[in-house]
C-alpha cells in the first residue's frame, strides 16, 4: 500500500499533520501576545518579530550547523525587538498600537535584508519526534511527524497559564494590565512589567519564527509568512487572553491552512487560492461572532483594543 | 519629515493680535514646536540608515546621494517619483479619512487590489467605449470596490465592536486572495501564459500623461482628491461633524450627529481612495490587473498618513518624499548592490523613530522661550 491508496482519507490526515506544523508558529505568537496582552499592552509589530526570527533561526543553522542554537538565536532576536517595543512604549504619548504597525514594516524590511543571501543556501532542519513509525504508511508517518518545537510549545503554554494565575510575577503583571491605578497603589511599575511580558512575547514570536524556517516551510523565503503574526493577534482574543487555549487555537487555524495544500496534494486545485483564505475568514468570523469581550471572559481592563 | 508639522502648528492660538510682531512670533514658536519632534525623529533615521547601511558595508554618504540623485536629481528621477507618489497619496488618504473619525485601518492593500481587478473589468466590457465614459465608469467601479471593502471593517467595528485594525488586515488578506483567485481563472486572459493577468485594456483607455509633465493623470487624481478632503474637513460642517465623532463619540451622540454613519462612511471613503489608487495603477501604468499591483503601496500609506498627522493635504508632500525614496530603490540596486529591502528598512526606520518621537511633543522644555 502506498500514499495514493489513502485516498480521501489522506485529507483529514494530512490536515492534521498540517494543523500541528502551520500551527506551531501560530501557536507560539499567539501564547507570547497573550502573555503581553495580559500585561495590558498590544504588539501588533509581531509580524516583523517572526520574520526576524525565521530570518536569524535560519541564518544561524546553516552558520552553525545546529538547529538548537538557532531557536535560542531567534528566541534572542525577538526578545531584543519585544524590549525595543516595550521601552519605546513606555515613553510618554508613544502609542503601543502605532508603534507596532511601524516595528512590522521595519522588522520585515531588515529581514529581508539580511535574509536575501539566505534564500539559496540550505541549512539543517530540526528533527522531529517519530510517533508514526510503527507503520509503514508513508502518509501516515507523515502526519505523525510531530516537531519538537510543537511539544515544547504546549508544555510552555500550560506552564504560562500556571505562573499566571498562581505566581507572584504572573498575579501582579496581571493587575498591572487590568488596573493601572491598583498596580502603582501596590507600588508596583507598570512600565517595568510591560516591558517584560512585551518581551517575553517577542522571544516567543521570535521562536515561532524559527518554527517556520526551521521545521515547515523549512526554509527562508520572503513569502515565508503572510500574516500569520497578525492573524496570531487575532487569535488571542478568540483564546480569551488564556495560554493554554492558544494551543487549540493554533492547531484550528492550522488545520484551517492546511485544507488547501492537502486538496492540492490530491490533484484537487480548484479554488487554490479562495481555500488559501481560509483561516483569514475563519479567524474574522470567530471575531464577530464572539463580540467584544469582557472582563469576565479574561480581557485585560487596560488594553487599548478594548478601551 | 518635517513636512507633517504645518499641519497642525499653525492652527495653535499665541498672543497678541493677529499680524503684530507678538503674534507672528507665537505662530512661529508654534510652528517650530510642532516640526521639532520631526525634526528630531529625521536625524534619527538618518543617523540609524547610515549605521545600517555602513555595518552592511557600503559608503552612507554615497547611499544618501544615490537617494536624492535617484529621487529628486533630475527630471526623470522627479518624473519616477511623481509616478509612484501618485497611488501612494490616495493610499495615504486610505488610512487618513478613517483615522479623522478615531479608526486606525491598515489595510489598503486589499482595497486596492480590488479596486484595481474592478477597474481592469469593467474596463474590458467598456473596450469599444469612448474614455470619456469608460474613465469615470472605471474610477467609480474601482472607488465602489475598495469602498464597500473598507467599509465591512468600518461596520463590523460599529456593530459588532471587532478592533478594526486587526479585521482591516484580515480582509486585506482576503481580498489579495479573491484577487488572485479571479485573475487566475474566470478574468484569466488566456493569452497570459507565464504570469496570470487580466485581459489588457485597449490603448485608447489607457490614461495619458499630463499635460507639460511626462507623469500620468493619476497624479492630478491624487492631488485633487486629497485637496477635497482637506477642504470638506476643514471647512464644511460634514468634517466639523467627522472630527467630532472622532473625537468624542459620546459628545457627538450628545448633539444628535450619526456616529455610526459617519465612521463607517469615513471608512468607505479611505477605502474608496485606495480602491481609486488601483483603478489609477491598472490605467496608467500596468494596463492590466496581474500581480504587479500588489506592490506594498498600501503598506506605505500608512506610514504616510501617520507622518503627514492625518492631514489630507499634508499626504501630498509625505507621499512624493516617500515615492522618492521608493524610486531611488532601484539605482542604489544597479549601483551598489543594495537589496530592494533596504528601502523598506529605512521607510520601517523612519516610521519608529516618526512614532517613538511622538513622546517630545508638547513637553515643557521645549515650550520655555515660547
Amino acid at each position: 500500500m502506498d500514499a495514493s491508496d489513502l485516498g480521501w482519507w489522506g485529507v483529514p490526515l494530512a490536515i492534521l499533520g498540517g494543523a500541528i506544523r502551520v500551527g506551531t508558529p501560530l501557536l507560539w505568537v499567539s501564547m507570547g501576545e497573550a502573555v503581553t496582552e495580559k500585561a495590558g499592552r498590544i504588539n501588533l509589530g509581531l509580524e516583523g518579530t517572526l520574520l526576524m526570527g525565521a530570518m536569524a533561526a535560519y541564518a544561524v543553522a546553516y552558520a552553525s550547523g545546529n538547529p538548537w542554537l538557532a531557536v535560542l538565536a531567534a528566541a534572542g532576536v525577538g526578545l531584543a525587538l519585544g524590549v525595543l517595543h516595550g521601552v519605546l512604549c513606555s515613553l510618554p504619548r508613544v502609542n503601543d498600537t502605532a508603534m507596532g504597525i511601524a516595528l512590522m514594516l521595519a522588522g520585515s524590511g531588515l529581514a529581508f535584508w539580511l535574509g536575501k543571501p539566505l534564500i539559496q543556501p540550505s541549512a539543517p532542519d530540526l528533527p522531529s519526534i517519530a510517533l508514526g513509525s510503527f507503520t509503514e504508511q508513508p502518509a501516515v508517518r507523515a502526519a505523525l511527524d510531530i516537531n519538537p518545537l510543537f511539544v515544547i510549545g504546549t508544555v510552555l503554554a500550560f506552564a504560562v497559564h500556571w505562573a499566571l494565575g498562581h505566581s507572584r510575577f504572573g498575579l501582579r503583571l496581571r493587575v498591572v494590565g487590568d488596573s493601572e491605578n491598583a498596580a502603582r497603589a501596590l507600588g508596583l511599575s507598570p512600565s517595568a512589567y510591560r516591558v517584560a511580558a512585551t518581551a517575553f512575547g517577542g522571544a516567543c514570536a521570535g521562536v515561532g519564527g524559527a518554527s517556520l524556517s526551521l521545521v515547515y516551510p523549512g526554509a527562508w523565503s520572503e513569502a515565508l509568512s503572510s500574516g500569520q503574526g497578525v492573524m496570531a493577534v487575532a487569535l488571542v482574543i478568540f483564546a480569551r487572553w488564556d495560554a493554554r487555549r492558544c494551543i487549540a487555537a493554533g492547531l484550528l487555524f492550522g488545520g484551517a491552512s492546511a485544507i488547501s495544500p492537502a486538496l492540492q496534494a490530491l490533484g484537487y486545485s480548484q479554488g487554490y487560492y479562495l481555500f488559501g483564505a481560509l483561516p483569514y475568514v475563519l479567524t474574522l468570523v470567530l471575531l464577530v461572532g464572539l463580540g467584544k469581550p469582557g472582563p469576565s471572559q479574561g480581557a485585560p481592563g487596560e488594553l487599548s483594543l478594548n478601551r | 519629515m518635517s513636512s507633517a508639522a504645518p499641519a497642525v502648528g499653525l492652527q495653535a492660538a499665541g498672543p497678541g493680535a493677529p499680524g503684530t510682531a507678538a503674534w507672528l512670533r507665537a505662530q512661529l514658536a508654534a510652528a517650530a514646536l510642532a516640526a521639532a519632534p520631526a525634526g528630531v525623529a529625521l536625524v534619527i533615521t538618518v543617523l540609524l540608515f547610515s549605521a545600517a547601511v555602513a555595518a552592511a558595508g557600503f559608503d552612507a554618504l554615497e547611499v544618501w546621494g544615490l537617494i536624492l540623485s535617484g529621487g529628486f536629481g533630475d527630471a526623470f528621477a522627479w518624473q519616477n517619483t511623481l509616478q509612484r507618489a501618485a497611488p501612494l497619496m490616495l493610499t495615504g488618504l486610505a488610512v487618513a479619512l478613517p483615522a479623522q473619525a478615531g479608526r486606525v485601518i491598515i489595510g489598503a492593500e486589499g482595497a486596492l487590489v480590488l479596486g484595481g481587478l474592478a477597474a481592469a473589468a469593467l474596463g474590458n466590457v467598456l473596450a469599444t467605449a469612448s474614455p470619456a465614459l469608460a474613465w469615470p465608469a472605471m474610477a467609480l467601479a474601482g472607488a465602489l470596490a475598495g469602498g464597500l471593502w473598507i467599509a465591512i471593517a468600518g461596520l463590523l467595528r460599529d456593530k459588532r465592536e471587532v478592533n478594526e485594525t486587526i479585521s482591516s488586515l484580515l480582509l486585506s488578506f482576503i481580498a489579495i486572495a479573491l484577487f488572485n483567485q479571479c485573475v487566475e481563472t474566470v478574468l484569466r486572459d488566456p493569452a497570459s501564459l507565464n504570469k496570470a493577468s487580466t485581459k489588457p485594456l485597449p490603448d485608447a483607455l489607457m490614461l495619458p500623461a499630463m499635460p507639460g509633465l511626462d507623469v500620468h493623470w493619476g497624479l492630478g487624481v491624487g492631488v485633487a482628491v486629497a485637496l477635497l478632503a482637506w477642504g470638506v474637513l476643514r471647512f464644511t460642517p460634514l468634517g466639523l461633524a467627522l472630527k467630532v465623532a472622532g473625537g468624542n463619540p459620546r459628545a457627538a451622540l450628545g448633539v444628535g450627529l450619526p456616529v455610526s454613519a459617519l465612521t463607517v462612511g469615513a471608512c468607505a471613503a479611505g477605502g474608496a481612495c485606495a480602491g481609486l489608487a488601483g483603478a489609477v495603477e491598472v490605467a496608467a501604468v500596468h494596463g492590466a490587473a496581474n500581480a504587479s499591483l500588489i506592490a506594498g503601496y498600501g503598506y506605505s500609506g500608512i506610514l504616510i498618513a501617520f507622518a503627514a498627522r492625518f492631514s489630507p493635504a499634508g499626504v501630498v508632500p509625505v507621499a512624493i518624499l516617500v515615492g522618492g525614496i521608493a524610486a531611488s530603490g532601484s539605482l542604489l540596486q544597479r549601483r551598489l548592490g543594495l537589496p530592494d529591502a533596504a528601502v523598506t528598512v529605512l521607510l520601517g526606520f523612519a516610521f519608529v523613530a516618526l512614532i517613538g518621537c511622538e513622546t517630545l511633543r508638547g513637553r515643557s522644555f521645549w515650550k520655555r522661550k515660547a
